[in-house]
């Protein structure tokens, strides 16, 4: 009798364990998500040839008012495979205190001031170097393809991924303009369901598909400046992790060496 | 070479101390997984120290200039980002080893006579550790460095009388600032890293004074040789000074993967709020610190009066310092202590971790629920861990556990009319909690007295 409610009691205990980290595995991976559903940047970091058409793109649309002043111009060009010539000529748009182009080693600040950003955005315009980091890529692709005209702000667009953004669409040459519609959606048990979606009005010089590819090489070339080291610490990391392994064997059998007439 | 080491010992006792400590330190031959921790403890301390310096020499104190001194290191300086990476993850390795080495102490019973001066030694390094992490924390100067340090320190303002005073005190200002910043900086850098060697130094010097415990929790040095060698010990060198190094190399394993692989850990060991550089205007809209903290956090968070979260905090850390007197069971091990013993450490660890979770969330009507939910259970685990020191009688049992009902009853009394109705919906499931386990660790025994039934200790260590 005492045995049977021992092992009631037993069971009862390892069940209150189990269903505690249960939950706690439940809790833990529904995170609650809030704002809009981010859209996959999917970029790949090992793509030269995306990375500089992102530096390039960054330079002509977002370099003019965002400054990444962690960066220098000729750390890019190192990683991308681009000469101190080329950068000066081509991708080098600020100047020094004395008006003269800022030098390859430079770091990459901002030509418009913070007065005339304040004045003219009503905010200061972030610092790019490590967006990526704070914000994650999803966040930066998706923003980048949800700006929406909407008369009631400044500049005549919104943004889903940041509603009352100071930013204006940039990018809309080659976007062309979105709109905003709502649909109310009834499901049957009087349960109203609102989806929102961008549709393009006006189209960009570019088609949907090439406008995704032009903000997927932004979005990879700001995962890249966030960390410029990434590449080499993955590739470093790997022959770090084979001497390990080699070590643990030699170790292994050291230690089974000097233990085996211990018992 | 012989000549030398005759004029050296001499002059200072080398080939004493090295005996002393390590080849003729007899440690029991049973160690398992769980000691390993100590050393690698001890490893990840000189790679704080040594990644430190080097950091030391490149980072800026300076409210202006701190955060762009550290994308320097990571941008920069010849392998800075490996040096910083290695630092900023030695933090998050430090703690996990130091948990895994007190819950080793918390099965075998390390604390136990004679050794509760270790434990209170390494209580104090576990502090020291806490205030080294949190001024750490401070220096890279990002959202989250500066915010937590604000909520951390606005705690002590929240000690009536004098409270607002010293909080300035510590400060140096009205709020966190270049002020703060460079005494943050003089203490993790000197201050407290001397303190922790100090206090490590001590914790060894008495270890190696009473000798190290095992898993089996037995004596070893009751039974000794002709030469007065224990007949289950071993010297500390080379036995665990190779096996040591096996632990090393695993360890050096999951450390480098994280470094090379996912330096945020998921933005668990850089938040990624602290991308963004300290801006004293603008709070972030959810401030948790980093995970390490986060259980005594949620203590913090489940009392609604700011000095009674003080305080809760305060006691969750003090209360361990006590723990030696407090289990006076006179087995160490769990190995031959009762189930419920095994249960109720286990499911402290559970509480634990769950209040580490709540601490990284933000607060919603459930998860405030829950922390008090396991707020209680961690000091509850104290109470059941005396209760088993011997065994009791079934009106005691009753006694213990009505008292602790109706004080977890009186608790729910004077919060539930401040609660919103959503967070009235959860009382009464939440309640469970605490009262299954109460009622399975105090009232078990009177039922199915097996439960805490304890098994003969071995005279020598088993294998």
């Amino acid at each position: 009798m005492n045995t049977t409610i021992e092992t009631i009691f037993k069971l009862l205990a390892i069940f209150t364990i189990v269903i505690l980290l249960g939950f706690l595995v439940k809790a833990a991976t529904s995170g609650s998500h809030h704002g809009v559903p981010l859209q996959k940047a999917d970029i790949n970091i090992g793509n030269k040839a995306s990375l500089q058409r992102g530096y390039k793109y960054a330079t002509n649309y977002c370099l003019g008012c965002h400054a990444a002043s962690y960066s220098r111009y000729n750390r890019i060009g190192r990683d991308l495979g681009i000469t101190e010539k080329q950068l000066t000529d081509n991708l080098i748009f600020t100047s020094n205190i004395r008006g003269e182009q800022s030098k390859p080693g430079d770091l990459m600040k901002v030509a418009m001031t913070k007065t005339y950003a304040k004045e003219a955005f009503g905010t200061v315009p972030p610092d790019l170097s490590l967006l990526t980091r704070s914000r994650g890529v999803d966040w930066i692709y998706t923003y980048l393809k949800s700006f929406y005209k909407d008369d009631s702000r400044p500049f005549g667009v919104n943004n889903l991924a940041f509603p009352d953004v100071g930013m204006p669409h940039v990018l809309w040459d080659l976007q062309g303009w979105q709109e905003k519609h709502v649909h109310a959606e009834d499901d049957g048990h009087g349960n109203k369901h609102e989806t929102v979606s961008l549709e393009l009005s006006e189209p960009g010089s570019k088609t949907p598909a090439e406008y995704d590819q032009v903000v997927r090489d932004i979005t990879n070339f700001m995962a890249y400046l966030a960390e410029p080291v990434q590449q080499q610490r993955k590739t470093l990391g790997f022959f770090v992790m084979l001497f390990l392994v080699v070590f643990f064997v030699a170790a292994y059998f050291l230690k089974k060496e000097y233990w085996k007439d211990i018992h | 070479m012989k000549n030398l080491m005759a004029w050296i010992d001499a002059r200072f006792p080398l080939t004493k101390m090295w005996e002393d400590h390590l080849s003729k330190y007899y440690a029991p031959k049973n160690f398992n997984f769980w000691y390993y921790f100590g050393s690698l403890a001890l490893l990840v301390l000189v790679l704080q120290i040594v990644t430190g310096v080097f950091l030391t020499m490149h980072y800026k104190p300076d409210a202006g200039m701190a955060f762009a001194s550290v994308e320097y290191i990571m941008r920069d300086v010849n392998w800075g980002w490996l040096i910083r990476y290695m630092h900023a993850t030695g933090a998050s390795a430090f703690f996990i080893v130091v948990y895994l080495h007190m819950f080793r102490g918390l099965i075998y019973g390390s604390y136990k006579n004679p050794r509760e001066l270790i434990w209170i030694f390494g209580m104090m390094i576990y502090l020291a550790l806490m205030a080294e992490a949190f001024m750490g924390y401070l220096l890279p100067w990002g959202q989250m460095s500066y915010w937590g340090a604000q909520v951390i320190v606005n705690l002590f303002g929240a000690i009536p009388g004098f409270g607002p005073e010293l909080a300035v005190w510590i400060r140096g200002d009205f709020v966190v600032s270049d002020a703060t910043l460079n005494r943050f900086f003089a203490f993790h850098v000197v201050a407290v890293p001397l303190v922790l060697i100090g206090l490590i130094v001590a914790h060894i010097l008495a270890l190696h004074e009473v000798g190290s415990n095992n898993p089996d929790g037995v004596d070893i040095k009751k039974d000794k040789d002709e030469n007065g060698i224990p007949v289950d010990g071993i010297p500390f060198h080379p036995y665990y000074s190779v096996k040591d190094i096996v632990g090393v190399v695993v360890f050096l394993m999951f450390f480098f993967a994280v470094i090379f692989f996912a330096p945020e850990m998921g933005g668990y060991f850089l938040e990624h709020a602290n991308f963004i550089p300290a801006d004293p205007l603008k709070t972030p809209e959810h401030i948790a610190p980093v995970w390490y903290f986060t259980p005594f956090y949620t203590v913090l968070r489940a009392v609604p009066n700011p000095f009674g979260g003080v305080i809760a905090m305060g006691a969750a850390v003090v209360i361990l310092f006590f723990l030696p007197w407090i289990d006076r069971n006179p087995i160490r091990s769990w190995r031959y202590r009762g189930f419920l013993h095994k249960y109720n450490i286990l499911f402290f660890v559970v509480a634990f971790i769950w209040l580490g979770f709540l601490g990284v969330q933000a607060v919603t009507p459930l998860f405030a629920e829950l922390g008090l939910r396991f707020t209680e259970v961690y000091f509850l685990f104290f109470i059941v861990m005396w209760f088993y020191n011997k065994p009791r009688s079934a009106v005691f049992s009753f006694t213990v556990f009505a008292t602790l009902i109706a004080l977890l009853l009186f608790i729910d009394s004077i919060r539930f009319s401040a609660l919103s109705t959503e967070g009235k919906d959860y009382i009464t499931t939440a309640f469970l909690i605490p009262a299954v386990y109460l009622f399975l660790t105090i009232l078990g025994p009177v039922f199915a007295s097996g439960l805490t039934e304890e098994k003969p200790v071995p005279a020598r260590v088993t294998h």
